[in-house]
């Protein structure tokens, strides 16, 4: 029999909905992968065995019973942890949370269900989705499934925040699962790990019921193995909801449907200041492979301009902590989660001690930054200034659209990076997100799909950035890379 | 603009988080290097540029001024509010005592 843990989601819906094989089956073989690498990789915070077979056996029975199956019928997901899954512990990786089991589901994962999908289980992430190699986690490291090929033995970053997912996609725990991007996050572990990832306009899906980080700038989105199973399941996740004020009241277009790889026609801009001084050469090298795929893929290229590029991470880093400071200031000790009430406590002892008690130290120079940008006498220097800076960012952007559909560049400036290596300098962590964040602060829909392994054998991935709503113009350009890298490398497994 | 042991205390004790004196001395030098790094924003200029508060036009609704228009976010759910309270008492949450 195929080992259904090799497919993915287009092959896995296809194969139930013909009876290859049960969802059930799918689902246990699932499990097992998840049980057996869970030591190693720490990819889940909890895993839900029975949660992905009872979503499986409905599957099956529905298909019995001759009923319509869904979009993700029969296809078990991992969850990221920071979408609320009611009665199943959320915790955004953070202590704070911990224990906390939601009386109600997101609107994203709800959808998911309702498609026919089922929750492997509650994947970990760097904590309030705060870092990019998965190691400020309340619940361990995340370690990534590729290693180097030099024989060392090194624990990797499987990049971050949605570390546990790229993780578990690449490493077959499960065919998909879901990521949220705030500066990159879903693009940057899709690289790290060589699976594919797209954060879609803003407001494409419902933030409802996802742990807010950033409001302004999070988005939810699939982590895949490929284009065509990322189409597939972000059609399922997104969709105009009345609960989230900034959702996008517009139709959830056929993007499965209308994948080609055919670029004819099509514009590609380079974005010159993304041609940074000293840029790893194997990256620079990949950069310009994709070019080269993208003009046989028919596309016209063109050298394009974003003056504003290197403000954009700094930009970042004061609106993202300063909108952070203020969501996180709801976890006081009072209404759910972490209570620490020193003897004699005050109530406003109690916040702080409990906030002090559960919240990790990178969560807490957030917060810190965040107050002090926010705080009276330095707010428009630096909050004001950074929101119009931001602005500049995005017309950047929309200067650019004049010459191009779509924009090719790295996904990451380096491949996947040692544990450890960059965890005691905050800022050189931040720069990782250099080619990602633009994209972010601007709303616009981007992809990371891989592109090869460098010469240490890792992972590189190729960001193709599109116009808002044009989802359709970034999957198709992503499919045109991917069916030229044909990337068929995956970890050795070692766990 | 750089921070101070005393700034940092007054920002910590702004956002209701307890941190050792040790701890201050740690975060001085990283905010410091962060705060500094941030700081090239100034030298954009950005005269006449309005400061972004939405990324992709939207236009902010309201809903119908209906009681239980949507039941999962209606009334009613004092049980599930209070379910994962620390310290629920009597249908509130429990809080030290505020007044002396």
């Amino acid at each position: 029999m195929t080992d259904v843990t090799e497919l993915g989601v287009a092959a896995i819906r296809e194969g139930v909905a013909k009876g290859d094989f049960t969802a059930v089956e799918v689902a246990e073989a699932f499990n097992a992968n998840v049980a057996a690498a869970q030591q190693a990789l720490n990819a889940f915070i909890v895993p839900t065995p029975e949660k992905a077979v009872e979503a499986a056996q409905a599957v099956d029975a529905a298909r019995a019973a001759g009923k319509p199956l869904g979009k993700m019928a029969g296809v078990p997901i991992g969850m990221k942890d920071l979408f609320a899954t009611r009665g199943i512990q959320t915790t955004a990786a953070s202590h704070i949370l911990e224990g906390f089991k939601p009386e109600y589901e997101s609107t994203v994962s709800q959808k998911l269900w309702d498609a026919g999908a089922g929750m492997l289980g509650k994947l970990n992430l760097d904590q309030f989705a705060m870092g990019s190699s998965n190691e400020t986690s309340y619940f361990g490291n995340v370690i990534s499934p590729w290693r180097r090929n030099d024989g060392g033995n090194a624990a990797l970053a499987p990049g971050g925040s949605s570390g546990g997912s790229s993780a578990a996609v690449a490493a077959r725990l499960a065919p998909a699962a879901t990521g949220t991007d705030t500066g990159g996050s879903i693009r940057q572990p899709a690289a790290f790990t060589g699976i594919s990832g797209i954060k879609p306009t803003y407001g494409r899906c419902s933030r409802w019921g996802v742990v807010a980080f950033a409001s302004s700038l999070d988005q939810a989105g699939p982590m895949a193995r490929d284009v065509r199973d990322c189409a597939i399941m972000l059609e399922a996740m997104a969709g105009f909801d009345p609960k989230d004020s900034t959702s996008l009241d517009l139709p959830v277009p056929d993007w499965e449907a209308a994948l080609s790889g055919d670029l004819t026609g099509k514009k590609v801009g380079i974005p010159r200041e993304y041609r940074l001084d000293g840029m790893d050469e194997e990256v620079a090298k990949s950069w310009d492979q994709g070019i080269a795929w993208l003009k046989d893929a028919g596309a016209e290229i063109v050298e394009i301009s974003l003056p504003h590029t290197k403000y954009a991470l700094p930009t970042y880093y004061i609106i993202a902590p300063a909108e952070a400071s203020s969501n996180l200031a709801r976890y006081d000790g009072v209404r759910y989660g972490l209570r620490d009430l020193p003897d004699g406590a005050g109530l406003q002892d109690m916040y702080a001690a409990t906030r002090a008690a559960g919240f990790g130290p990178e969560v807490k120079r957030r917060i810190l930054i965040g107050t002090y940008v926010l705080s009276a006498g330095f707010y428009d220097a630096y909050y004001t200034q950074a929101q119009k800076v931001r602005a500049l960012i995005s017309r950047d952007f929309k200067e650019a659209w004049a010459h191009c559909d779509v924009i090719l560049a790295p996904t990451t400036p380096s491949a996947s990076f040692a544990l450890g290596e960059k965890s005691a300098d905050p800022l050189e962590m931040y720069l990782n997100d250099v080619f990602s964040v633009p994209a972010s602060l601007a709303g616009l829909p981007a992809m990371s799909v891989p592109a090869g392994l460098n010469a240490e054998g890792l992972p590189l991935g190729l960001q193709i950035i599109g116009k808002p709503f044009d989802e359709q113009g970034v999957l198709n350009a992503g499919l045109a890379i991917e069916s030229r890298a044909q990337f068929s490398a995956k970890p050795e497994k070692w766990w | 603009m750089s921070v101070d042991t005393a700034t940092v205390a007054k920002i910590a004790a702004l956002a209701r988080l307890k941190v050792s004196e040790a701890e201050i001395a740690a975060m001085v030098p990283e905010l410091n290097g962060i705060l500094a790094w941030v700081e090239q924003l100034g030298e954009v200029d950005v005269t006449g540029v309005e400061p972004m508060t939405a990324v992709i036009e939207n236009k902010l609704r309201l809903r119908e001024d209906v009681i239980d228009a949507d039941p999962l976010t209606g009334g009613g759910k004092r049980d599930d509010v209070l379910a994962n309270a620390p310290a629920a008492e009597h249908g509130f949450f429990g809080v030290p005592k505020v007044i002396e």
